[in-house]
């Protein structure tokens, strides 16, 4: 048994890229051994920027003999085939053994692998592994890359060192041979490092200012940078993601604490901290209150001869410049209104099919203050000229007003946010401040879902907006593309109403939406069928006004007619599609509820149901009902009733009155037909839909009578006819709740 | 090379080197032309051939010919050079300390690419004084693309203290083609490591001569000149009309099979494309078609440049 080391020696290699490639190296090495029919007792992996390295504890000194027989042809069998047999096996003839078979003489190859040192199958396993090796991006370098096969590595690879026990394993890679020779720091230590085996590599680097391991070098920094903040009086803000990076950048973390002019303290906390952590990896710090304090944290590499003073004053300088560029923005920035910087909007493209951030603006705005005016919307009363009125349009109109700041120039994660401050700064309202600021949320998932109204309205009008003008072009995610993150905005709007219990039917603005964006490219007759749906939408429905459009511009023979025709169709397109993918996220965005899939899909199913608070309590009424025995039950006759409809061609099966005296059972369902209905609707449409289901519970037992008593299909033409139409009214009735047929069990 | 062999040598040198910085440490810091001066002493005794400036209006050090084209093909090359680089949108009228609309690149290239390039370039700070040992150098993760040149390649951002002084690149692709061998490039922000070696705020301040001419004296007046006509004066038809000829007289050296006078042609479409921008007359839509179109030149000539000494791509 003996311990192996490897290290694979190359210049800086990203601190991002260091983790994965521990386990890239752990999982490589671990299939060569077993490939070969080796294990290690453990495996432990290392990481600095300069080299990747791991030990293998307790290898065997070789891999075990094995031995493999083949059953071949009988004695006898013709030449071709016995040569064949050998050829295959890698034996002679001569070395075939014969053996009894079922009374048949039968030749047998026994091949005997005899077991491998092991130092031959690591010396095989390195070169393997560094061929294989699957970094983010590779490069090719020096004298070698004169050909494009040339070896890859994340950047150049400068050295290997490979020892079994205390042997050299030796091996070779495009010019790079193993060794016992490494290097340690780059400043503190001059020359090559002599490894004698993997117990004293650790050991043996730590005394050249190399510590191999990052978990050790991460505590350093996590550490080192809180003790820094309590030295100074302060209080580290903790942040594990720097800590990792910076232990990604050093082999001999020293972290050191540096101070910027109270004076920068002007501008924003967020920009503070994210000009020092992300271009300087800096840690920040707080004061006793919990303000920000004037303090950063830096991680050296080195153990500076003048204790780190040059360094800090260095950094310092660095944070300085940029924060006082930051300040510059800062200031540069309030000097222009939020409204003035909004009109630039008009010059950034949102989309080249969809007109300018301004005509999204604008779009935003105006679908914003019509969701506030819907009536019975969950929103506060609201009618233009008031307050609130008032806050959701200025807010919507300078929602974006941000982009072309110079700040969110230099800062784009801070859009929103520093629109935020400067309407603050400018005066408005809180809620404005706040809509403004906010108003991309929530950004997928599990983040903070606004309930402020007027950010509320701002965000949700932002998002089917986006989503609208997306459909409206036919730009729909695809498989894993989602270019324009869809998908996370639909959610968005999903948990927005669903959180602030808003009532709105999304039909018929979705399909307006749709139909104003096609008409921006489109003719003026185009214009025209658009008036005339929107005169006609809110008497008949949008289905109605759109089929009503189709009908009346289909006697004309061809367009400017037709173009008017296609844009209502297009748009209607555009709408079911949209209003299904609402249907798909949210039953995505419900599965962590453990609300079921399939009932969701049965109430989309009816059709018609476009307001997801309703819907949603529709479903959660449903699948409470669905798992009780009267359900259950229920599910099943319906199941039985809709079969038999299947079998029959004629769909209207029309209920006409008796020819005959029912039978008991018959009459009972016919019966509390006539009771359930009635309740069924009334509860629907008073939307207590728990009381709906009760009244459906109801016919429970007259369909489990129905079957057990009565014939169907009845010799009698009349009786069968008559039975169907019953069946075809239970089958409605139970629709008026949910398309069963959509739930599964 | 074995490794240890490598480090004997390069070691040796490190270590006279540092000696030395920490001897200069303690004297005034060097000029602006001082600076030049030791880099190109230091990459002269490294064996590069030290080039003057391209006599042409370029963003970057890596569109000098120098860099470019002979990154293309397989025949060595080591060349060391400053580079006056024009920006015109990064002009600010002379008003900002850390931002200019014309500045100086200091440029390296060695190809192939040495097994000890960062063993060399390390020892060109210390011969312009930075100590590593006082200071904290780190080779930080930063990939470079030019789509104009249809180039990338792998390197890093170097730190001193926080600051970035150099980009480092291996240049993997050149106008489209693979570079074959790769090429190392380290292109030395010369006004950000002058104000760090000088300990200065602004790039005026920044003492050229070390006898009494700051680089404000010298370039001042002309980053304020030259920001108002990148912005405010600059004739943009004129502009537009340069653009065309020279987009036109690119093709013309390129049907002529004379990739180098062709490419210079890209070089000036590309910068007039540059105060195109600075003017505020190319919109959004507009400007990845004009950057599509200064591609086109720069690759054709890259293409033109190895048929003409028969490369294979």
């Amino acid at each position: 048994m003996a311990d192996f080391l490897l290290e694979l020696l190359s210049e800086e290699i990203p601190a991002r890229m260091q983790a994965k490639a521990r386990a890239d190296l752990e999982r490589l090495f671990a299939a060569q051994l077993n490939d070969a029919g080796l294990k290690a007792a453990d495996i432990t992996v290392y990481s600095t920027p300069r080299r990747l390295a791991l030990i293998a504890k307790d290898l065997p000194a070789q891999t075990e003999a094995v031995s493999d027989e083949a059953k071949g042809p009988p004695e006898g069998a013709p030449d071709q085939a016995v040569d064949g047999f050998c050829r295959k096996n890698g034996v002679t003839r001569e070395q075939l053994e014969v053996r009894e078979v079922k009374g048949r003489a039968t030749y047998f190859a026994v091949i005997n692998k005899p077991g491998r040192a092991t130092s031959d199958v690591l010396a095989e396993a390195i070169p393997a592994i560094i061929k294989a090796f699957p970094w983010p991006k590779s490069m090719r370098w020096g004298e070698a890359s004169l050909s494009t096969e040339s070896l890859r590595w994340v950047r150049p690879l400068s050295g290997i060192v490979a020892i079994l026990g205390d042997d050299l394993v030796e091996c070779e890679i495009d010019g790079v041979t193993s060794g016992y020779e490494t290097v340690g720091h780059r400043f503190h230590h001059d020359g090559v490092v002599t490894i004698g085996n993997a117990g004293d590599y650790a050991e043996k680097l730590r005394a050249c200012h190399v510590l191999v391991d990052q978990a050790e070098r991460e505590a350093i920094v996590r550490e080192g940078a809180a003790k820094a903040a309590s030295d100074g009086g302060l209080e580290l803000v903790a942040d594990e993601g720097l800590v990792v990076e910076n232990a990604g950048l050093t082999e001999w973390p020293v972290p050191l604490l540096g101070g910027f002019d109270p004076a920068f303290l002007d501008v924003p906390e967020e920009v503070i901290q994210l000009t020092a952590r992300v271009n300087q990896k800096y840690f920040i710090c707080r004061d006793k209150s919990g303000k920000l304090a004037p303090n950063f944290i830096c991680t050296a590499n080195i153990e500076a001869t003048d204790g780190g003073k040059a360094i800090v004053a260095g950094n310092e300088k660095v944070l300085a410049a940029r924060l006082s560029d930051a300040k510059f923005f800062w200031e540069l920035d309030q000097k222009t209104p939020l409204e003035d910087h909004a009109k630039k909007l008009s010059n950034i493209v949102f989309h080249e099919k969809l007109g300018t951030v301004a005509d999204k603006v604008e779009r935003v705005a105006k679908l914003a203050e019509w969701l506030v005016s819907l009536e019975g919307n969950g929103f506060d009363q609201s009618s233009p000229g008031d307050t609130f009125h008032r806050e959701v349009s200025e807010a919507a109109r300078l929602c974006k007003a941000d982009l072309v700041t110079e700040m969110v120039g230099e800062f784009p994660d801070l859009q929103g946010l520093m629109g935020g401050y400067y309407a603050e700064k400018q005066g408005k309202s809180k809620a404005v401040a706040n809509a403004i600021r906010d108003h991309y949320k929530p950004v997928g998932q599990g983040d903070e879902v606004p309930t402020d109204p007027v950010t509320v309205a701002v965000s949700l009008a932002d998002k089917l907006d986006t989503l609208v003008s997306f459909f409206a072009y036919n730009m729909r995610p695809t498989g894993s593309k989602d270019p324009f993150a869809l998908r996370r905005a639909a959610i968005a709007v999903i948990a927005l109403l669903l959180e602030n219990g808003i009532r709105v039917n999304l039909g018929n603005p979705l399909f307006k939406m749709t139909g104003e964006l096609l008409l921006r490219t489109e003719t003026s007759a185009a214009k025209e069928s658009l008036k005339a749906y929107a005169a006609l939408e809110p008497f008949v429905g949008r289905k109605a006004a759109s089929d009503a459009i189709i009908v009346a511009l289909k006697g004309s023979e061809k367009s400017p007619e037709d173009e008017g025709q296609e844009i209502v169709e297009k748009a209607g397109k555009a709408t079911t599609a949209l209003l299904d993918f609402f249907a798909e996220r949210l039953k995505v965005q419900q599965r962590e509820a453990g609300v079921r899939h399939d009932l969701i899909d049965a109430v989309f199913a009816l059709g018609g149901e476009d307001d997801l608070v309703r819907l949603l309590a529709r479903v959660n009424a449903l699948q409470a009902f669905v798992e009780t025995p009267d359900g259950g039950n229920l599910l099943a006759g319906y199941k039985r009733a809709s079969n038999i409809l299947k079998k029959e061609t004629a769909e209207q099966v029309e209920a006409k009155s008796l020819s005959y005296t029912p039978e008991k059972a018959e009459k009972a369902l016919i019966d509390a037909l006539d009771a359930a209905q009635p309740d069924v609707t009334a509860a629907i449409a008073a939307e207590e839909f728990e009381k709906a289901m009760t009244a459906l519970a109801n016919l429970r037992a007259p369909i489990d009578q129905f079957f057990e008593d009565v014939t169907v299909n009845d010799s009698d033409a009349d009786k069968r006819e008559a039975r169907l139409a019953l069946l075809a009214r239970f089958r409605a009735a139970v629709h008026q709740v949910a398309d069963f047929s959509k739930i599964e069990g | 090379m074995t490794l240890s062999g490598a480090f004997a040598k390069a070691s040796a040198t490190h270590i006279a080197l540092a000696k030395k910085a920490i001897i200069l440490t303690d004297q005034k810091p060097l000029s602006f032309q001082q600076i030049i001066l030791k880099l190109h002493d230091y990459w002269s005794e490294q064996g590069c051939a030290i080039l003057q400036p391209y006599d042409m209006e370029m963003g970057a050090g890596t569109f000098h010919t120098a860099t470019t084209l002979r990154a293309l093909g397989p025949d060595p090359w080591n060349a060391a050079f400053v580079q006056p680089c024009r920006r015109p949108t990064d002009g600010r009228y002379g008003e900002n300390p850390n931002r200019l609309q014309h500045y100086y690149q200091y440029q390296v290239i060695l190809k192939p690419s040495p097994p000890d390039i960062q063993q060399l370039y390390l020892d060109s700070l210390t011969a312009i004084g930075i100590n590593p040992m006082l200071h904290d150098i780190r080779f930080v993760e930063d990939d470079w693309e030019s789509p104009t040149l249809g180039a990338w390649g792998l390197g890093w951002e170097v730190w001193c203290d926080g600051m970035e002084v150099t980009q480092f690149t291996y240049f993997q692709q050149m106008g489209g083609f693979d570079c074959k061998p790769v090429s190392g490039e380290l292109t030395y922000g010369l006004e950000r490591l002058a104000m760090y070696i000088q300990g200065v705020d602004s790039i005026y301040d920044l003492d050229y001569n070390g006898n009494g001419v700051s680089y404000g004296d010298i370039f001042l007046d002309n980053e304020k000149q030259m920001s108002e006509w990148n912005f405010e004066v600059a004739n943009t038809e004129t502009l537009f009309d340069l653009f065309r000829k020279a987009t036109a007289e690119c093709e013309n050296c390129l049907e002529a099979k004379l990739p180098i006078p062709a490419y210079e042609q890209a070089i000036k479409a590309s910068h007039v494309f540059n105060l195109l921008q600075a003017r505020g007359v190319i919109s959004v839509q507009e400007r990845a078609s004009y950057m599509g179109q200064v591609r086109d030149l720069a690759k054709g000539s890259c293409e033109a440049y190895m048929a003409k000494n028969g490369w294979d791509a």
